[in-house]
């Protein structure tokens, strides 16, 4: 089958089943800021096929719904672009879906909609998700939107047929955060989960680290060193006001929210070594410490309930991953094979986490379920680090080098599926990954 | 999709950064260009240019002596502690440096001083902070049983955010594993 269309002419299929390259910023032609460029490196055979029908009268505006659909649902791994060029007439609501012809092309889903501008300025679109072996209409949706609004609603359009097809919640319409340096410039930036719409938050001489955001994704941590030291700031996106949460003497970093977003769990040296306290996350008042180790113990991150912490330690001799209930005090070792075991990143739903480990001088991305104690290396290395786990759970945004250069990956949370995301021409590190909005 | 990127967005000069310290830059000079700029996206946000402020130079270090920090025949110019892999003890070549900072910490109470510790890349940035934190709490621990006071000396950490050395092999990972002596003023 040889894809055509507008998406499906920037397709380039290799030789070997399954491996597309697609440029992100090619089917975003419309958007001159767009930075990244995302590519899929390897591919899942058990995608779904699914066809989407150019919608009626996207042609008449500048961005059409029915492309960045397709590319939100192709580079989530887990669907194959089906072509629907030629089915005559075209398809727009569930109606005039014909199951049978669509079916003979192979298709398990079907994607049909229309974009028709209304009186009042705004743009009615339209769209149906018709599951083609059921033979029944899984979703039928209208929105009346500005032209600005075109990415906005696409993506949450393809939120709502990811979830419809597997299950889980999309999280196209997310936002990322990472970090850019182009000499000694460093800035940190917010775009849109496809890489689009990229916006600076923070620009410094000085370099940046550790962007998290807020559990309502409103806010942000970092750590800054602007003034000649690490300093934890919490900045609102709203309205860009920013305030220095943990600024004391010595070392301040490694911030971490609480799921409630009233507290960061940070890293300070004030009193000797690098200890866990908390603080609150709108400043003010005194640290409090979380425990007293004789090591270091650092990079925490709440699990979902917030009853406990995981952090990276080197306690028992190498830096390893421990979990420390808040309530009592206890602590466990969580990670208990290999000389480095850091950054824990835990699940959404708890099950296990994601973490940096190295091994013979390679730093990998794995996965640890709780559970079975199972760890899997997701990623290849040399020098993966930094995980951020999409809030459903599926894939990991992470930092790694490239021909020299520092860029952003994405792996799926099996590690079947992995993306380069590279920059044009800035180093990028540092990804966090915003909430489900 | 979200109502942020909707959002008129408001920048504000972040007045607080009015207070940040001029300590020296790495090499030395004052810094004095440093700007910080934020926003909440859109307009890519605004300098702040706030810490071209408050020059604090003296404030810690008896003007009289100064030279001696900086004068090439003295040992006190030289400001660079050196670590094996994975190591945070000072080495004996570095004893005599360390030694002489702090004789100069106790003959001059209101000197002060910052130990900047740094990590090599094998690691990961956070993890990193607290590896070069380690490395400039040694060279404190030293400088303190050398009778320098506690309240002189405040130890940071920039874990592998300013190599010396950019490179990526072993001679450069060597250089970045240290600890810089910084004093107040400079």
């Amino acid at each position: 089958m040889k894809p055509r269309g507008f998406l499906q002419s920037l397709r380039r299929i290799s030789g070997i089943a399954g491996i597309a390259i697609i440029s992100a910023l090619l089917l975003m032609p419309l958007s001159a800021r767009a930075q990244l460029t995302i590519e899929i490196i390897g591919g899942a055979g058990a995608a779904l096929p699914i066809s989407i029908v150019p919608f009626a009268g996207e042609a008449d505006f500048p961005l059409g719904i029915s492309g960045v659909v397709g590319g939100d649902l192709t580079r989530s791994g887990r669907f194959r672009q089906v072509d629907s060029v030629g089915i005559v007439p075209r398809p727009s609501t569930a109606e005039e879906v014909n199951v049978s012809i669509f079916r003979a092309r192979g298709a398990d889903a079907v994607v049909v909609g229309s974009m028709r501008p209304m009186p009042d300025g705004l743009v009615e679109v339209r769209f149906a998700l018709v599951d083609a072996v059921k033979q029944q209409t899984l979703s039928n949706m209208v929105y009346a939107v500005t032209q600005q609004q075109f990415r906005a609603t696409a993506h949450r359009i393809a939120d709502e047929i990811y979830e419809k097809l597997t299950g889980e919640p999309g999280i196209f319409s997310t936002r990322i955060a990472y970090i850019t340096q182009q000499g000694t410039q460093h800035q940190l930036q917010v775009a849109d989960a496809d890489g689009d719409n990229p916006q600076t938050i923070v620009t410094s001489k000085d370099p940046l680290i550790s962007p998290r955001f807020s559990p309502d994704g409103s806010r942000i941590a970092y750590v800054s060193f602007e003034n000649r030291k690490p300093v934890v700031y919490v900045q609102s996106l709203l309205d860009g006001k920013r305030q220095a949460v943990a600024n004391f003497r010595g070392s301040n970093s490694a911030p971490a929210w609480s799921p409630d977003g009233t507290q960061l769990a940070v890293t300070l040296s004030r009193d000797g070594g690098s200890q866990l306290f908390l603080v609150s996350a709108t400043g003010g008042g005194e640290p409090r410490r979380l425990m007293s180790s004789p090591g270091i113990d650092t990079e925490s991150a709440f699990m979902p309930d917030g009853q406990s912490l995981l952090f990276a330690s080197d306690r028992g001799g190498t830096p390893q991953i421990y979990r420390l209930w808040v309530a009592d005090g206890r602590v466990e070792r969580v990670t208990m094979e290999g000389a480095y075991n850091v950054s824990p990143r835990p699940l959404p739903d708890g099950s296990g986490m994601v973490f940096v480990r190295r091994d013979s001088g390679r730093m990998q991305i794995a996965t640890m379920d709780f559970q079975t104690r199972q760890v899997l290396a997701l990623t290849p290395g040399p020098m993966d680090e930094s995980p951020a786990i999409a809030p459903n759970g599926r894939y990991v945004l992470y930092a790694a080098r490239s021909g020299g250069r520092n860029v952003l990956a994405a792996v799926s949370i099996d590690g079947t599926i992995r993306q380069r995301i590279g920059a044009l021409a800035q180093q990028v590190r540092e990804p966090s990954w915003g909430p489900l909005l | 999709m979200s109502r942020l990127l909707k959002f008129v967005f408001l920048v504000f000069a972040v007045a607080a950064l009015a207070a940040c310290s001029s300590t020296p830059d790495d090499d030395g000079a004052p810094v004095d260009d440093r700007t910080i700029t934020t926003g909440s996206g859109a307009t890519g946000g605004t300098d702040t240019s706030g810490a071209t402020g408050t020059d604090i130079s003296g404030a810690g270090v008896d003007d009289g002596r100064r030279g001696a920090l900086n004068d090439p025949a003295n040992i006190l110019s030289r400001r660079g502690v050196f670590f094996a892999f994975d190591s945070y003890v000072v080495e004996d070549q570095y004893r005599p440096l360390v030694e002489a900072h702090a004789r100069y910490l106790v003959g001059h109470p209101a000197a002060r001083m910052v130990l900047q510790g740094h990590a090599d890349e094998r690691g990961t940035h956070e993890y990193n902070i607290a590896l070069g934190q380690r490395r400039a709490d040694a060279v404190k621990r030293m400088m303190m049983l050398l009778g320098a006071k506690e309240s002189q000396i405040e130890t940071v950490s920039f874990g592998k955010e300013k190599p010396r050395n950019p490179g990526h092999d072993e001679t450069a990972w060597a250089e970045n594993r240290r600890t810089d002596i910084v004093y107040v003023g400079e």
